[in-house]
C-alpha cells in the first residue's frame, strides 16, 4: 500500500498509517495502513486473534496505538485527547454486539443518550427529542416494526430490530466512519437480513463503514472491499469486483493452508 | 375478565398510579375498622408530620438504587446533619446560628456522600459495603462529637428558619409535607427530564453503553452520592428542627425508607425509578404503624401487618408489570412444578 497523504486527502473518511501496537513485548498490529474510502464499506476478515478488535478499540479510543497515525475525514487523531467518551465528537460511531443500547430505556432516550438537546439548565427537550427519534426511524432506517413507537422500550425489540436503532442513531449524527463490530452474532436469518438492509442504508446514504463479521456471506453481501487480517497484519485487499463470494472462500482457505504449509516447512 | 386486565395495564402504565390507590383503599380500609380515629384531620396531620423525614432520604434513595447501587449511610448522615445543626444553634446568635447550623448540616451531608462518591466511582468499592462502612464510621463520628448526648435547640419554636422549614402556618399543615412535596416534584424532573436523570437511568441499566454513549460514568456517579448526602441532611435538618432536640439515633428509618422505594415500584435491578411511587410509597408505610394500633388489635400485630402489606404491594407491582396476574399465578406453579421434579430427574 502506497503512502498518499498528498493525494486528495478528502476522498477518506479514515486512514490509519503504520499503525503498531504493542502489549508488553507481544506485538498486536503490524504496520498497519488501512484506508476507507467517503462512501466505501470495508469488510474486515480474519481468524480470532488476528487484530480485528485491536484496531476496533484503537478506532474507539479505548487505547491508543503504540505508534503511527490515525486521521478521521483528513482530520489527524491526537491520541492524548481521544479516548471512547470524545469518539463521537471526532466522527466515529460504533454498533456493537449488544452494547449499543440501554435495554429497560425508551427508544427516543436512546437515540439522545450522552448528546441530549436540552436547555442551559440542562433538561431535556422532550417534544424535539422524541420527533426526530420518530422521524430517524421513519426515514433515516425505515423502521416498519409492528406497533413499535419512540416511547416502546428496547427490550421490546428483536435483536436486528435493536441493530436498526444503532444503526440509525450513528447515521443521524453525521458520523464519518460507522464501525459495526460483529452486529450479526447470535441473530436469527430472518434477523440478520435486517441488519444488511439497514447496513445497505449507510452506503444509500453515501456514509463510509468497516463492517467485521464472522460470517463471509453477510461480509459478501454488504462490502465494497475485504481487508484480510492475519496475526497482526493485512495480508490482503481485495475489491468486490475482483472476486465472487466462492472465490472468496477459496481464497481464505488457500491463505490459511498457505501459512500452515509455511509454519510446516 | 378483560376489564381486569386493562385495569391492571391502566395501573402499570401510569407511574405511581398502583401504589397511590394501594393508598387509598389503605385509607377507606382504616376508615372502616376505626372510624374514630381515621375520619378526624388529626391522624392525617400527625402522618403530614411524621413522614417526610423517610420521605425525604427514600426519594434520594430512589435515585440511587435506580443508578443500581445503594445507600445504607443516610441514617449516619441524618444523625451527623442534625448535630452539625445543633452545633450552629447553640454556638453562634440564635438570629443567624440556625443558619450556619442548616449550612453546615446540608456541607457535612455533602462532604460524606462525597466520599462515599469517591469509594465506589473511583476505587470501585461495591456501594454496599462502602455505605455500610460509612454509616458506621459517620454515625461515630456523630456521637464522638455530640458526647454520646442529646441537645435542646432553644427557643427553636419562634426562631424564623424552624418555622419556615417545619411550621404550621396555614390550617395547622406540617410545612415540611409541602417541602418535602416540593422536593419530589423537583427530583421528579431531575430524573426523568434532565440530563443528568438520564444518565442515572442509563448507569442503572448498563454501565457499559453509557460509557460507549459518552456519558461521564464515574462524575455521574459522585454528583449523585453527593446529591444523596445532601438530601439526607436535609432529612436530618426537619426531623431536628421537627422536634426542636437532636439525638444521635434520630437516623433510624433506614428499613422503613427502603421499604418506601421498593413498595413504590422501583425496581433493585436499577435502570428505571419511580419518584411518584416511592412519594405514595412512604405514606403507605408510615401510615400503616399508626393505622394498626388504631384500629385496637393488639400491637404485636403491627410488624405481620406492615411486612404482609408490602409484600402483596411488591407481587402487585410485579403483576401490572406484566399487565395481568395470570403470567404470575403460571410462573410461581412453574417453579413450584420444576422444583419438586428436579431431585427425582437428576436419579
Amino acid at each position: 500500500m502506497t503512502n498518499s497523504v498528498q493525494d486528495s486527502p478528502d476522498q477518506y473518511a479514515l486512514r490509519m498509517v503504520n499503525i503498531d501496537k504493542y502489549f508488553g513485548l507481544v506485538r498486536a498490529l503490524t504496520n498497519i495502513n488501512l484506508d476507507v474510502g467517503r462512501n466505501e464499506i470495508v469488510g474486515l476478515i480474519g481468524d480470532n486473534g488476528a487484530g480485528k478488535s485491536t484496531i476496533v478499540k484503537i478506532l474507539t479510543g479505548v487505547f491508543p496505538p503504540s505508534s503511527g497515525e490515525l486521521y478521521i475525514a483528513s482530520r489527524k487523531v491526537d491520541f492524548r485527547r481521544y479516548n471512547v467518551q470524545s469518539a463521537h465528537a471526532h466522527g466515529i460511531e460504533t454498533v456493537y454486539q449488544d452494547k449499543s443500547l440501554g435495554e429497560k430505556q425508551v427508544l427516543w432516550r436512546n437515540f439522545f443518550i450522552g448528546r441530549q438537546i436540552v436547555n442551559r439548565f440542562g433538561f431535556i427537550d422532550v417534544k424535539k427529542e422524541k420527533a426526530v427519534a420518530s422521524e430517524i426511524m421513519l426515514n433515516t432506517i425505515g423502521f416498519r416494526g409492528k406497533g413499535i413507537t419512540v416511547e416502546s422500550t428496547v427490550s421490546q425489540l428483536s435483536g436486528g430490530e435493536r441493530q436498526g436503532i444503532a444503526i440509525g442513531r450513528a447515521m443521524y449524527f453525521e458520523a464519518d466512519l460507522i464501525i459495526l463490530d460483529e452486529p450479526t452474532v447470535a441473530l436469527s436469518l430472518k434477523e440478520v437480513a435486517k441488519v444488511i438492509s439497514f447496513v445497505h442504508k449507510i452506503k444509500e446514504a453515501g456514509k463510509a463503514s468497516i463492517y467485521i463479521s464472522h460470517s463471509l456471506p453477510d461480509v459478501y453481501e454488504v462490502c465494497d472491499r475485504f481487508v484480510v487480517l492475519d496475526r497482526g497484519e493485512i495480508g490482503a485487499s481485495i475489491s468486490k469486483k475482483e472476486i465472487s463470494l466462492k472465490e472468496l472462500d477459496e481464497f481464505l482457505l488457500d491463505y490459511a493452508h498457505g501459512r500452515k504449509d509455511k509454519e510446516q516447512r | 375478565m378483560n376489564f381486569l386486565k386493562a385495569a391492571y395495564k391502566f395501573l402499570g402504565r401510569v407511574e405511581g398510579l398502583a401504589i397511590a390507590m394501594v393508598l387509598l383503599v389503605l385509607y377507606i380500609v382504616l376508615i372502616g375498622a376505626a372510624p374514630i380515629v381515621f375520619t378526624k384531620p388529626m391522624i392525617y396531620m400527625s402522618f403530614l408530620e411524621t413522614v417526610p423525614p423517610t420521605l425525604i432520604a427514600a426519594l434520594g434513595l430512589t435515585l440511587v438504587i435506580t443508578a443500581g447501587e445503594i445507600d445504607l449511610s443516610f441514617p449516619a448522615v441524618v444523625s451527623l446533619s442534625g448535630f452539625a445543626l445543633s452545633w450552629g444553634w447553640k454556638t453562634f446568635d440564635p438570629a443567624y446560628g440556625a443558619v450556619i447550623g442548616v449550612v453546615l448540616a446540608v456541607a457535612a451531608g455533602a462532604l460524606v456522600g462525597y466520599v462515599n462518591g469517591l469509594m465506589v466511582a473511583r476505587i470501585g468499592v461495591p456501594s454496599i459495603m462502602a455505605t455500610l462502612a460509612a454509616n458506621f464510621f459517620w454515625y461515630g463520628i456523630s456521637i464522638l462529637l455530640a458526647g454520646g448526648l442529646q441537645q435542646t435547640l432553644k427557643g427553636s419554636e419562634d426562631n424564623f428558619v424552624h418555622l419556615l422549614l417545619a411550621g404550621r402556618p396555614f390550617f395547622n399543615l406540617p410545612l415540611q409535607a409541602l417541602w418535602s412535596l416540593a422536593l419530589a416534584i423537583f427530583l421528579w424532573f431531575v430524573l426523568n427530564r434532565h440530563k443528568f436523570g438520564e444518565s442515572v437511568m442509563f448507569i442503572g441499566d448498563n454501565a457499559n453503553v453509557a460509557r460507549v454513549m459518552g456519558v461521564n460514568v464515574e462524575a455521574t456517579r459522585i454528583r449523585l452520592f453527593t446529591l444523596q448526602g445532601m438530601i439526607a441532611a436535609f432529612s436530618g435538618i426537619i426531623v431536628t428542627l421537627d422536634i426542636g432536640v437532636f439525638y444521635p439515633d434520630q437516623g433510624n428509618f433506614l428499613l422503613p425508607a427502603m421499604a418506601s422505594v421498593f413498595v413504590g415500584g422501583t425496581s433493585i435491578a436499577g435502570g428505571a425509578g419511580s419518584i411518584s411511587g416511592t412519594f405514595f410509597g412512604s405514606y403507605v408505610i408510615g401510615s400503616l404503624a399508626a393505622g394498626v394500633v388504631a384500629t385496637t388489635i393488639s400491637g404485636y400485630w403491627v410488624q405481620v401487618v406492615e411486612g404482609g402489606v408490602m409484600a402483596a404491594v411488591v407481587v402487585l407491582n410485579a403483576a401490572t408489570g406484566k399487565g395481568d396476574f395470570a403470567s404470575l399465578f403460571g410462573r410461581f406453579r412453574g417453579s413450584v412444578g420444576r422444583g419438586a421434579r428436579s431431585p427425582l430427574g437428576e436419579k
